[in-house]
């Protein structure tokens, strides 16, 4: 990975959300980064982070609570944690767009389609487009995501889920961001809309070029989509790698390895799925050692008490003390 | 996977664009506003009373209404005088015809600068939250801490009395409604998915509170509006019932109210024509604010 290439470059991102009463880590020591036109895959139980690395990325965390407290975010060689909100604004549907999870309370009930997909528009014109142009490139993007342009006088109640979400994407989508980030955007629907508009994603995205962050729990959608993997627990990166590296690599984080024995297989024949037991650990107080140690089933004295290192192996890094040993013995 | 397809992820059967006709957006609202029979009425009544304010010089002189005739003290009805005369000897139907013009001018600016200040504060108050909330919540509780009526008379009797300085006396007096109907009303959207979708296409604050707050709470909003205007017909008659309003000879139906007063047992219809010119107001302005609601809400569409 030269740095060239490198669109996105987070490094040792680390937030909180604090009140009067408690500290919640939602993000520790975050390493990220992510080349054009490549597409990474956040995966990870509710609650480890995702969508507050997503919200850190747009700069949308609550303001009175969400803080940085450590690292950077260099998007496009500008780090966007020091950026004027000013700016952030232009960066903000124009550079980086942004799926959301939920497309029945995404969009706004009293106005119609057209004129929220002409709202990004219309606040990044920088060149200046008349409205006729703005007019038309609602109704391409409409065609872009499946919908017939005739409908954009349409106000969201009277589309169904499936098409509501490909409405939230064309919104996404209207500038051509660089970067977009997706947010479990197949949650909300049933599975045979989840297929198509995944479907429609990587089309779009291979089409367009954009690069592309996709949150989600579901590894299916993992497998479909993406390059890269990054599995998150807890606030933290505890495996990244190629798809392959997550996929078909033996090697892998006790969690990783958990995630995919809790899923059915087609191939084997098992009574009962292996669920990983136990919960997170609280966000407001984390285990000083790993932070998977009190659930993993290969837990050692030193993961009780040391926080494990980063340990690599081309693509692929795992944070564990199981492999640091392998290695040393 | 294919580069460059141009395959439209969804095609059509016959692969050409469906063709779906709306017809526009005031058209429609038009149309379900025509369905409704007492908004109808009430805009009926409404243009009724509008073209009377217009007219008014027309139907009745001026003059007639100002001007004391020792002879026509509290003369009934006839061809000269269609509603008779007051204990003045002025025409009660010019004084009716033209005490529209002030009642009406004033409650319906009244009510529209207290609506757009009033919801200027409570949008700001409710998305901005925190100190500035607390701030302009703070100075709205001193505000509804004074009476209404009290206050007003403090601002006419420093300002003295005109229709402006009326205007805004009536406006402070009413405008703490809508900070806290708006307020309220942002708090619930402020959370809301699409206004931090909004936030995320790189809208500034002004523009969501414009486009996408205001929008959502402008129900409730139009429904207070017409509310208002009635209760402020109605507040506009207390006023000039006590004597704050405008000096003595201008005609007012508060005014007229009170001077009819005193008369009530010799001639009972002095009270009944102005009071019916304040109820049928207050009623036409109430009917077509319920049917302009239901009529522009997109939800109840279909």
């Amino acid at each position: 990975m030269s740095n060239a290439e490198k669109m996105l470059d987070i490094k040792d991102l680390s937030v909180v959300y604090k009140t009067d009463l408690e500290t919640v880590y939602a993000v520790n020591g975050v390493t990220l980064s992510l080349e054009k036109g490549a597409t990474l895959g956040l995966v990870g139980e509710t609650g480890a982070g995702k969508t507050t690395l997503a919200l850190t990325l747009m700069r949308l965390l609550p303001e009175r609570t969400g803080k940085v407290t450590s690292g950077s975010i260099t998007f496009e060689g500008e780090n966007i944690i020091d950026l004027p909100e000013a700016q952030m604004r232009k960066i903000r549907g124009d550079k980086i767009a942004m799926i959301f999870q939920d497309p029945m309370t995404s969009l706004n009930p009293v106005l119609t389609v057209g004129e929220q997909i002409a709202e990004a528009l219309l606040v990044h014109n920088e060149v200046g487009r008349s409205k006729e142009e703005i007019e038309a490139r609602v109704d391409e993007t409409l065609t872009l995501v499946g919908i017939p342009p005739a409908r954009k006088r349409e106000y969201p109640h009277q589309f169904s889920g499936g098409m509501r979400q490909r409405v939230v994407i064309a919104i996404a989508l209207s500038c051509e961001p660089d970067l977009l980030i997706a947010d479990e955007p197949t949650t909300a629907l049933d599975v045979t809309i989840q297929a198509q508009v995944l479907m429609m994603i990587r089309d779009l995205r291979d089409r367009l070029g954009t690069s592309m962050i996709m949150i989600t729990h579901d590894l299916g959608i993992v497998a479909q989509t993406c390059d890269n993997v990054a599995v998150m627990y807890a606030g933290e990166i505890i495996e990244l790698g190629t798809a392959e590296d997550i996929f078909a690599h033996t090697m892998h984080h006790p969690y990783t390895d958990g995630l995919f024995a809790s899923l059915p297989n087609l191939k084997s024949k098992t009574a009962r799925l292996q669920p990983i037991t136990g919960l997170m650990p609280d966000p407001t107080n984390l285990p000083k050692g790993c932070k998977f140690a009190p659930r993993c089933s290969r837990c050692m004295e030193i993961c009780k008490e040391v926080p494990p290192e980063v340990y690599t192996e081309g693509t692929h890094s795992i944070r564990c003390h199981l492999f640091h040993q392998s290695k040393e013995n | 996977m294919a580069k460059n397809s141009t395959r439209p992820v969804v095609a059509t059967l016959d692969g050409e664009d469906i063709n779906f006709k709306r017809p526009s957006q005031t058209k429609e609202i038009l149309r379900r506003l025509r369905k409704n029979k007492g908004a109808m009425i009430g805009l009926f009544l409404l243009i009724c009373i509008v073209l009377v304010v217009i007219f008014a010089d027309f139907i009745a002189p001026y003059e007639a209404g100002v001007v004391q005739v020792a002879e026509n003290k509290l003369a009934p009805m006839s061809p000269e005088h269609p509603l008779g005369c007051d204990s003045y000897g002025r025409d009660v139907l010019s004084r009716l015809v033209h005490g529209a013009r002030n009642s009406l001018l004033v409650a319906v600016a009244a009510s529209i600068s207290s609506c757009l200040f009033g919801c200027t504060l409570g949008a700001i108050a409710g998305y901005f939250g925190g100190k500035i909330d607390m701030l302009i919540m703070r100075a709205l509780d001193i505000f509804m801490s004074i009476p209404d009526l009290l206050f007003t008379m403090v601002v006419v009797a420093a300002l003295s009395s005109s229709i402006p300085v009326l205007i805004i006396a009536m406006t402070l007096a009413y405008f703490t409604n809508y900070v806290r109907l708006v307020r309220s009303g942002v708090l619930n959207l402020v959370d809301q998915e699409y206004v931090e979708a909004a936030r995320a296409g790189g809208s500034s604050s002004a523009r969501i509170i414009i486009s996408h707050i205001i929008p959502n709470t402008l129900g409730i909003i139009l429904v207070n509006v017409t509310l208002n205007v009635s209760s402020l017909v109605i507040y506009q008659s207390t006023l000039s019932f006590i004597g704050l309003s405008l000096p003595a000879p201008a005609p007012e139906w508060g005014s007229m109210l009170s001077s009819a007063r005193v008369d009530m047992m010799r001639a009972p219809l002095l009270v009944v024509f102005p009071a019916l010119a304040i109820v049928l107001t207050a009623f036409s302005v109430n009917l077509l604010g319920d049917g302009l609601r239901d009529a522009m809400d997109p939800r109840l569409k279909n």
